[in-house]
């Protein structure tokens, strides 16, 4: 049998690749907190108490836009909505660990993090929850590092960066490296398309509320979308 | 926003996205998700993010949106998005889509 050291290793080695991409993410996450005028603490703080890099620049820019607290946080949860769904579908391979294990591995989830260990295992009923958990956490642990450092570097750098540089601008571009990679398919683009045209559309809408309508309605859309290609797929 | 009411803020978004994280896990494979949940939340991405990127996209330095091709952040956004496309790759995104705007920014 392999020792339980070789999981880890196993598991950092399939997140190394994977590294390098959260660099920029961490940094800017750091460099726009620090524009937004976060002190050092709640720059860097918020890598450890949110983890979760698309929420954080959400949050941060909302911040910067002195949008409502109740406001910020609701983006930052919808954002991480989608978590949920991979904790619904992480939680067969985990099942029978004890609490605190299992509270560890939800902190560190990433979808780098869920995308390797289902990748890795969902074909494969042999492995124990055990296995899986240390594959996990030995590519967790070093996301959760990386991303730290990250922001803690981008933070010094970005309170240094002149307004007129317009470091504002790499959340939106952030968030494109994000979307258009998750483009697969006809519904997702639907989803995607619609979300962005009503949230123009429903800019004028009070406090930010302009953001769920178009979500909601991206969601919707795409779902419909799905469900309609099936059907004509079914038809044929 | 005060010092207070940023850390409530970080602190609400971080236990939030913790619950978010344990629910299922928690739960530990006691509960599963409605089909329909999982199919609505695979489009969850797509539509939150491209909600935030257009209009950000179009947002003028002074407020309002400007939908228009004279707005250096929509042809940045309209370059950034095809090497996303292309390269699938977050750096040359970045590089790209930010050399755009400056060079834009200075020519105009």
């Amino acid at each position: 049998m392999k020792p339980a050291i070789g999981d880890y290793i196993d598991g950092l080695r399939a997140m190394l690749p994977l590294l390098p991409g959260a660099v920029p993410f961490g940094m800017i996450a750091g460099a726009v907190a620090a524009e937004a005028k976060f002190g050092a603490a709640a720059g860097i703080g918020q890598s450890v108490l949110i983890y979760a890099g698309a929420s954080q620049l959400a949050a941060t820019q909302l911040v910067a836009e002195a949008a409502p607290a109740l406001i910020i946080v609701l983006t930052g949860l919808v954002i991480n909505l989608r978590f949920a769904m991979y904790s619904a579908s992480l939680a067969p391979h985990f099942a029978g660990l004890t609490l605190r294990r299992r509270a560890l591995l939800a902190y560190l989830m990433t979808d780098q993090s869920y995308a390797l260990t289902v990748s890795r295992y969902g074909a494969d009923g042999t492995a124990d929850a055990a296995t899986k958990a240390r594959f996990y956490l030995g590519g967790g642990i070093a996301m959760w590092i990386v991303w730290l450092g990250a922001t803690a570097a981008g933070f010094m750098l970005g309170s240094r960066v002149p307004p007129s540089w317009s470091l504002d601008f790499f959340v939106p571009l952030s968030f494109l490296a994000l979307l258009v990679p998750g483009i697969r398919d006809r519904a997702t683009a639907t989803a995607a398309a619609t979300g962005a045209i009503i949230a123009v559309v429903a800019t004028s809408l009070a406090f930010n509320l302009g953001l769920f309508v178009a979500a909601a309605c991206g969601i919707a859309a795409g779902y419909l979308a799905e469900t309609w290609c099936k059907k004509k797929e079914d038809a044929r | 926003m005060s010092t207070a009411a940023l850390w409530l803020t970080i602190v609400a978004i971080g236990i939030g996205t913790f619950v978010l994280r344990f629910s299922f896990i928690g739960l530990s494979g006691r509960m599963a998700l409605p089909v329909a949940m999982t199919r609505a939340l695979r489009f969850v991405p797509a539509a939150v993010l491209s909600a935030i990127i257009l209009p950000a996209a179009l947002r003028m330095p002074g407020g309002g949106i400007d939908p228009s091709l004279d707005n250096p952040r929509l042809i940045a956004c309209l370059v950034a998005a095809g090497i996303a496309w292309m390269t699938k790759s977050v750096l040359a995104t970045l590089a790209v889509g930010m050399g755009t705007l400056w060079l834009l920014q200075a020519l105009l």
